[in-house]
């Protein structure tokens, strides 16, 4: 069986999982939303203020949504001890591991395209001018959020104090993706043209998710097995 | 030829060593009851058998090879105190599952003949969450055995079985060996584990105590073992 078809088995079982349970999806999304919600009432929508802050905002309600559905992508292993099959089984760490992400990264994506729409009518903010461009930067952020916050699932699975552990742990590694998917979502947002000075961010976002997807790859197996 | 040879395991946790320069055999075809009071550090031994965790010191090779390697776990079953199948799927996408982990051929008709055999069929389609701990069992046993398996090592097999499902597992069990293959379980229910067994090991805090055939006194006495080799 090649690689990639223990991969996207293990990702189905966990995207089949969760349509059925729902566990993390109503709360990352109800969390979003309430967020989303409060912080409306925060800032004057009409204000040139909001444009500015619109990236960082969008982006920081995606990575406290996503920490809930990462804190459950290993935790749902513990149930009947799924997590020793697995690894009992001949799939390796690698390919637990990318079929997590792969999963992880699907959901949270459903949420930030749930978020989008409440987010320009909370905000009044007009984004479809830039629509691809700023999935792009959505698809590019959210796998360096998931990919990051999956390796560090797994790290503190046996952990008592996991749901305290991960964000910590995991906020601190994000920065530069969330950085550079905060720069490019204030211009797209703003409605302004991503110059030749945002390309960097682009860059940036590439370099990380390649090179953190693979450290993981590489390191995943031994933060399973020892 | 030893299915599993065990070389001066030593297991840490922390400065607590849970084993001790553990070394034996498990040879081929044969079915090893791994014997112990609570905390004597069976479990430990049979995860680092099943590649779950590594030793601090000492070899393990199984069917030839490192117990990590991917050819061996496809050999190895491995059935723990948990019954590792998900809440959230049916019996036959649980089985499936594994099957295509396992690069079986054909894992929907593998699993279909699995859950007939385990009497599981008029259920398939049902979610686990809604089985009875019995039905569980059974799945997990058929997710055990759903591989053909070379090596298989069992954890407290027998614990929360009914005895239709203990006489099931004791029936595939001896159609295993009978086939050749190799088991090692590790339980406290003697007198069933003692039955299947040809060869026993006690170990005594974390110290492998006894390694031998299982005689006829064993059989008729199961507490025997413990008496002459177990803790004052």
């Amino acid at each position: 069986m090649s690689f990639l078809s223990r991969t996207l088995a293990v990702a189905s079982k966990d995207l089949r999982s969760e349509i059925r349970s729902k566990e993390s999806i109503n709360a990352s999304v109800a969390f979003a939303l309430v967020i989303l919600l409060l912080f409306s009432f925060a800032f004057d929508p009409t204000s040139d203020q909001v444009r500015e802050i619109a990236g960082g905002l969008l982006w920081l309600v995606f990575a406290f949504a996503g920490t809930l559905i990462l804190n459950r992508s290993f935790a749902r292993e513990l149930v009947n001890d799924c997590l020793d099959a697995l690894l009992a089984s001949p799939v390796s760490g690698a390919q637990l591991f990318l079929g997590k992400t792969i999963a992880n990264f699907v959901i949270l994506m459903v949420v930030e395209l749930l978020s989008m729409p409440v987010f320009t009518i909370f905000y009044n903010v007009h984004w479809t001018q830039s629509i691809w461009l700023l999935f792009v930067v959505m698809l590019l952020g959210t796998w360096g959020l998931t990919v990051i916050g999956t390796l560090f699932s797994a790290m503190t699975v046996n952990l008592r104090l996991r749901e305290l552990m991960l964000p910590m742990l995991v906020y601190p590694m994000m920065i530069p993706a969330l950085m550079g998917a905060i720069q490019l979502s204030t211009v797209l947002v703003a409605g302004d043209p991503v110059g030749a000075d945002n390309q960097i961010w682009f860059r940036l976002l590439v370099a990380f998710d390649v090179i953190f997807t693979l450290l993981s790859l590489a390191f995943v197996e031994t933060v399973l097995v020892g | 030829m030893s299915a599993v040879a065990i070389q001066g395991v030593w297991k840490y946790f922390g400065d607590y060593p849970a084993l001790k320069d553990i070394s034996f055999d498990v040879e081929a075809g044969s079915c090893l009851a791994l014997l112990g009071r609570n905390g004597a550090g069976k479990t430990t031994l049979l995860r680092i058998l099943a590649g779950l965790s590594r030793s601090s010191k000492g070899e393990i090779t199984i069917l030839g090879k490192d117990a990590r390697a991917e050819d061996t776990r496809r050999a190895v079953s491995v059935l723990g105190h948990g019954i590792g199948v998900y809440e959230e799927l049916s019996a036959f996408e649980n089985l499936r599952l594994f099957g295509r982990l396992y690069g079986l051929e054909n894992p929907s008709q593998i699993a279909v003949e699995w859950l007939e055999r385990t009497g599981l069929g008029r259920v398939r389609d049902g979610l686990v969450r809604e089985f009875s701990r019995g039905m569980r069992q059974r799945l997990a046993v058929a997710r055990a055995f759903l591989h053909n398996p070379s090596l298989l090592i069992l954890d407290e097999p027998f614990t929360a079985l009914d005895d239709r499902a203990i006489k099931m597992l004791q029936d595939l069990l001896r159609a295993a060996l009978a086939d050749g293959r190799t088991v090692i379980m590790s339980t406290h229910q003697l007198r069933e584990a003692l039955e299947l067994a040809t060869d026993v090991a006690l170990i005594n805090r974390g110290k492998l105590a006894f390694r031998g055939p299982r005689t006829q006194e064993m059989l008729e006495d199961p507490t025997w073992l413990y008496r002459h080799y177990g803790e004052a």
